[in-house]
């Protein structure tokens, strides 16, 4: 290996030297090329023999013409705004009060039957109930996502505090270290894994109940403009939705992924 | 801060007196230590071998602060303990490095919580990592490392706050012999020049020769001390003394004494 890295070296261990990886690396996209192209190939033909699907052509022009006429960039611009809106608020009440869970035992005591019983309940059920509460507006439906990134974040980050290595925090002790020091500097750091994969798949969970919630309750939003293409048998529109849900969602994935790969780099990978 | 009842005693460095932990089982309880007395000097080396099970680790936590003696006393420096100091310095079996530290921060650790400057801490901790020749992987993290190598910053860490005392809980454990063995020369090399008083728990009975002044020997159920044996041999131990015949008779004391425990035990 020529790479010159200026003190780190380089993990060996770590399988394959980096020709072989790179070739493997060649290969998985190749083939990710080839079955995403089949795959369009295999809709275009069940599109022309007769099922009653919008061809590939079809669906990109739909699209462009959604994009053109701002339609699509307004229910990007409000799905995405209330995804975030409530993903943000969750993961923000989440961590504080799953660290509060996994440190204090009378927290821990209070919170629980609450957090475990609401686990339990999609989210999306307990729409019905907040609409006739909060209205129809934004509130009701930024709630639902909230309450859906909140429950899969809080749990992950208690986990996290929980699992906390006691020998790291004996370490610590017994380098001085006092209760504060600890929660900071080991506590907070040691499972911080656990709260980005908690916040994870609270985004998943948020996005699913996102669109969810705009099938039953919005006026504009992705969910909306597919409830509203039913009714007019619009399946090019439908299609052009289903897709741009998809992209969004995996690269929102994707990037609290970088995140995740770039904080938590310091783990031992078995 | 973490010592108070000062009592009047000998010049025992660390005091363990008459101590008996107990663990509540399900329904029963078991004996870790029963009634487990020992002295160490100021600067003495003491190594503590014997059968897995029989209360090596729960006595060093107890000697850390972080664990309680159901009852019994340790004092160190003449005052009782009643939790971790930075003055007892511990290194684990289990490295216990932080993971998302490189080495160089891992070592400035307990410097940071003793609140020195960063330059000061910076000076400090190179010192430390060229001691224990890591000097090269100073900004390296520990899932970087080697097994060995990440001991040695284990022992960075545990020298840099500078404590007066030294528990090793099977440091070299999970080297190798050439490793173990340099490691074992490097540890009785600082060990000189910064004089600390060292209690090192091991499962091999060369090592517990070749570094101790007194070899303590464990027997288990209930955990107790079996028999303490000096070891008179000169520092600085070469492979001269490694080598010695006197050395081996000590050896296959410390050895009968460990591996042949319930013959003793029937005799007396
Ligand atoms: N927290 C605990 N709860 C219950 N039993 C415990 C606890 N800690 C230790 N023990 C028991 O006390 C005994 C002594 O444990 P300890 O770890 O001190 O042994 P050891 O001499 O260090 O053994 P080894 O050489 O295998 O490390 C063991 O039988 C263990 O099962
Ligand atoms: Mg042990």
């Amino acid at each position: 290996m020529t790479t010159s890295t200026v003190s780190t070296p380089t993990p060996a261990r770590n399988g394959s030297p980096p020709r072989r990886r790179a070739g493997k690396h060649a290969t998985l996209l190749t083939l990710n090329a080839v079955s995403i192209v089949g795959g369009i190939g295999v809709w275009w033909v069940l599109a022309l023999t007769g099922l009653q699907l919008p061809t590939p052509p079809e669906v990109l022009a739909k699209g462009i013409e959604l994009a053109a006429s701002g339609t699509l960039a307004e229910d990007l611009l409000a799905s995405l705004g209330r995804v975030l809106a409530g993903f943000l608020l969750g993961s923000a009440a989440a961590i504080p009060v799953g660290f509060l869970m996994g440190w204090y035992v009378p927290a821990r005591g209070l919170f629980e039957p609450w957090i475990q019983f609401f686990r339990t309940i999609p989210p999306l059920a307990l729409l019905p109930l907040v609409l006739v509460l909060m209205g129809i507006g934004e509130l009701p439906k930024v709630f639902v996502i909230f309450l859906a990134a909140f429950l899969a974040c809080v749990i992950s980050t208690y986990q996290g505090v929980v699992s906390v290595d006691r020998t790291l925090i004996n370490a610590a002790r017994v380098l001085g270290a006092k209760d504060g020091t600890i929660f900071l500097r080991v506590v907070v750091p040691a499972s911080s894994p656990f709260i980005l994969v908690g916040m994870r798949v609270g985004l998943g969970s948020a996005w699913a109940t996102l669109v969810a919630a705009e099938l039953l309750a919005a006026q504009a939003g992705l969910g909306f403009r597919m409830q509203q293409a039913q009714t007019y048998y619009d399946l090019a529109t439908i299609f052009v939705s289903i897709v741009a849900i998809g992209v969004l969602g995996l690269v929102m994935d994707r990037l609290l992924l970088l995140a995740e790969t770039r904080l938590t780099g310091w783990q031992e990978r078995r | 801060m973490s010592t108070d009842t000062p009592t009047l005693t000998g010049t025992a460095k660390i005091s363990v007196r008459d101590t008996r932990k107990t663990f509540a089982l399900k329904d029963e309880e078991f004996v870790a230590l029963d009634g487990v007395s020992l002295d160490v000097a100021d600067n003495e080396f003491v190594t503590v071998v014997g059968p897995s099970g029989c209360g090596k680790s729960t006595l060093m936590n107890i000697v850390a602060g972080l664990e309680t003696p159901t009852s019994g006393q340790v004092l160190v420096d003449g005052a009782g303990v009643t939790g971790p100091g930075p003055e007892r310095g511990v290194i684990f079996q289990q490295y216990a490095l932080f993971p998302w530290l490189t080495v160089r921060k891992n070592v400035e650790f307990g410097l940071k919580v003793a609140g020195l400057p960063a330059a000061e801490r910076r000076e400090r901790s190179e010192h430390y990592v060229r001691l224990v020749g890591l000097e090269q992987f100073a900004d390296a993290l520990p899932k970087t490392l080697s097994g060995g190598m990440k001991q040695r910053c284990a022992i960075a860490r545990a020298y840099a706050v500078n404590p007066s005392i030294l528990l090793m809980d099977e440091p070299f454990g999970a080297l190798d012999a050439l490793t173990r063995v340099r490691l074992q020369e490097q540890l009785l090399d600082t060990w000189s020049t910064e004089k600390r008083t060292v209690l090192f728990i091991t499962h091999d009975v060369d090592e517990a020769v070749f570094l101790a002044g007194r070899v303590v020997v464990m027997a288990a159920r209930p955990g107790r001390i079996h028999e303490v044996i000096d070891v008179n041999l000169p520092y600085p131990r070469t492979e001269e003394v490694r080598l010695s015949p006197e050395f081996a008779e000590l050896r296959n004391r410390v050895w009968r004494a460990v591996y042949h425990q319930t013959q003793t035990q029937t005799k007396n």
